[in-house]
């Protein structure tokens, strides 16, 4: 359905006494489009050159995963969450893993703790610089910054490799612990990532908060208030962006996060320009846990051995897991009827949920502001649509 | 936090409704709170503004299919067969199931408490579909009952804007049902294939091909 036809906005200017008043136009931005992040597209209505209707179109990726999870035993299933959030597949591994644990009461070793924190920290490094980067492509910086954050990313996925075996599809976590130790020199490497990361982010931040063009595009951009942010259930740093102190590793505590010292850094405004903030800020409280965590992880057996992960058969009843991933807050439901396979798997996905303001944050905008704030929300495709 | 105490409060502040606690036997122990559909939305609207738990954020919401399920137990009963007392195995067979169900994990941004989970079940699974939408309450519940309308077939009143979410316009039936059958030409798009097919022949044909 056309968004036109359901629009029921005033025009700037009335057309039957105005001889220079403008019409609406429709235009449909996406599915294939760089700035959109994946195939996502958007119905927009403009008058002139401002959005007064916006109306995102999903599924253009949709493969059902929920569906495929239920005919796969619960170990099946763990490949699969990482093509959720592609960039970040060691989070999803890490919001299921935890959701399996809830449901059968299963203790997570401490090394195979602290091997989580410090993968999920660095997949959250390397989510944020990236995000940052892909914000500042679609802002028309030509791809400057966005390789520099690609550089720092490599350095990460290098590490992945070594770990995993895989740089992306890492597959790494399991309930009851992880799938591999950590290799000989795997820590000292990372150690070495770690300290260099600070440096990066002094170039990176001092290579653009400064600059005019930046500020000037998104500094009042895209708000979003207190109140709405809560409302439309945000999370992560959109939700932090506009003053929520809501941050899980804080709230729940999960895993070991009741052990690091680490700051919750909030906006003021809840514009892009804070977005974008936070992430910086959010990178550097990052690099803190993974120094905690290096120099606390203690030797030690990496997966529970009352655990058995392949027939695992959990008892009837449901749970619900969720962790602070790099997007917001990722949430697996799942109900047991206790056979092999889930009866219910559910995703709460924060980059889907996360666009329900999309169109509050776009009325009134420019069609070129659509882009920005778009990308200031960090979707990813494979996860929105499942 | 407790469900037994939250419950207790929303008796004393919603009067009639009907609620009822549905026990999770697994470790997780998340219990959760079967309400009647006819007040849920007051029951919703009680716990997000009124209860002690101010339950501001509702973070998931989740469609469930239940098809009727027979569940048949053996119990062993006394019975005197041709004068003489045995014990014959006797089969009771009930029914369970035969409703969708939609679940809401509801937590409190503020005192940082949750999660409190609601449950709602329809009467049936083909045409008496309908729930009451919180989307008017939390409107983070938009996209999640869009979805659950499209993959499931639970029809959500009082939503603003109730269309499909991630199967296209024209599709009929629903994926995340567990009867579901899947079609033989997944790739199947209702576009005019064979009028054009039909045409692009009659045109070679005219020019002498095909």
């Amino acid at each position: 359905m056309s968004v036109l036809t359901e629009t029921t906005v005033a025009l700037s200017s009335d057309p039957t006494t105005d001889p220079n008043a403008s019409q609406l136009l429709e235009v449909s931005m996406g599915p294939q489009h760089p700035s959109t992040h994946g195939v996502f597209r958007m119905d927009v209505a403009l008058d002139g050159e401002q959005v007064v209707k916006l109306k995102p179109v999903f599924g253009y990726l949709h493969r059902n995963h929920e569906k495929i999870a239920e005919s796969q035993n619960y170990l099946g299933c763990m490949p699969y969450t990482d093509r959720l959030d592609y960039i970040c597949s060691i989070t999803n591994n890490w919001a299921y893993a935890l959701a399996v644990e809830t449901l059968a009461g299963i203790k997570v070793p401490e090394r195979a703790e602290y091997l989580r924190v410090i993968t999920g920290e660095l997949t959250r490094l390397q989510n944020h610089a990236s995000l940052i980067g892909f914000l500042m492509q679609d802002m028309g910086t030509s791809g400057t910054p966005l390789m520099y954050a690609f550089r720092e990313r490599e350095k990460i996925l290098d590490l992945f490799e070594a770990l995993t075996g895989a740089r992306m599809m890492c597959n790494y976590m399991r309930f009851g612990g992880c799938r591999v130790d950590a290799p000989a020199g795997w820590l000292q490497q990372t150690q070495k990532v770690i300290d260099a990361f600070p440096k990066f982010l002094d170039e990176f931040e001092s290579l653009l908060r400064t600059n005019e063009i930046l500020m000037a595009r998104t500094q009042g951009v895209g708000r979003v208030s207190r109140e709405l942010a809560i409302n439309a259930g945000l999370t992560g740093p959109m939700a932090r962006a506009s003053g929520v102190n809501y941050d899980l590793r804080k709230v729940d505590s999960y895993g070991i996060y009741d052990r690091f010292s680490f700051r919750v850094p909030l906006g003021e405004f809840g514009d892009v320009y804070d977005r974008y903030m936070i992430r910086l800020l959010e990178m550097r409280e990052s690099v803190e846990i993974l120094k905690q965590a290096m120099r606390d992880i203690p030797s030690g057996p990496i997966m529970d051995p009352g655990t058995k992960i392949r027939g695992f058969r959990p008892k009837a009843g449901e749970a619900y897991g969720r962790i602070e991933a790099p997007k917001g807050e990722l949430g697996f439901y799942l109900i047991s009827d206790g056979t092999g396979n889930p009866y219910r798997f559910r995703v709460r996905p924060p980059s889907l949920i996360n666009l329900t303001v999309l169109e509050d944050m776009c009325l009134g905008r420019n069609v070129a502001d659509i882009v920005i704030i778009l990308g200031s929300v960090d979707i990813v495709l494979g996860e929105v649509d499942r | 936090m407790n469900l037994e105490a939250i419950k207790s409060e929303i008796e004393a502040n919603v009067p009639g409704c009907q609620l009822e606690i549905i026990p999770n036997t697994s470790p997780s122990a998340q219990h959760s709170l079967l309400v009647d559909s006819a007040h849920a939305l007051t029951v919703a609207s009680f716990l997000r503004d009124g209860a002690t738990v101010r339950l501001d954020y509702c973070s998931n919401v989740t469609g469930i299919d239940w098809p009727v399920k027979e569940v048949s137990t053996k119990t062993k009963v006394k019975k005197i067969v041709d004068g003489v007392e045995k014990d014959v195995d006797e089969v009771v067979k009930t029914q369970t199931g035969g409703y969708l169900e939609a679940v809401y994990h509801l937590y409190s941004m503020e005192q940082r408490q949750g999660p409190v989970i609601l449950r709602m079940r329809t009467e049936d699974r083909t045409d008496r579909v309908h729930l009451p939408s919180f989307t008017p309450l939390w409107r983070s519940a938009d996209f999640q009952e869009r979805e659950i309308f499209d993959l499931f077939g639970i029809i959500f009143d009082g939503h603003p804007d109730l269309r499909r979410l991630l199967m296209w316009e024209g599709f009929v039936d629903h994926p995340m049902r567990r009867d579901y059958v899947d079609p033989d030409d997944y790739e199947y798009e209702p576009t005019a294939h064979d009028e054009v097919l039909k045409r692009a022949r009659e045109h070679q044909s005219a020019e002498g091909g095909l």
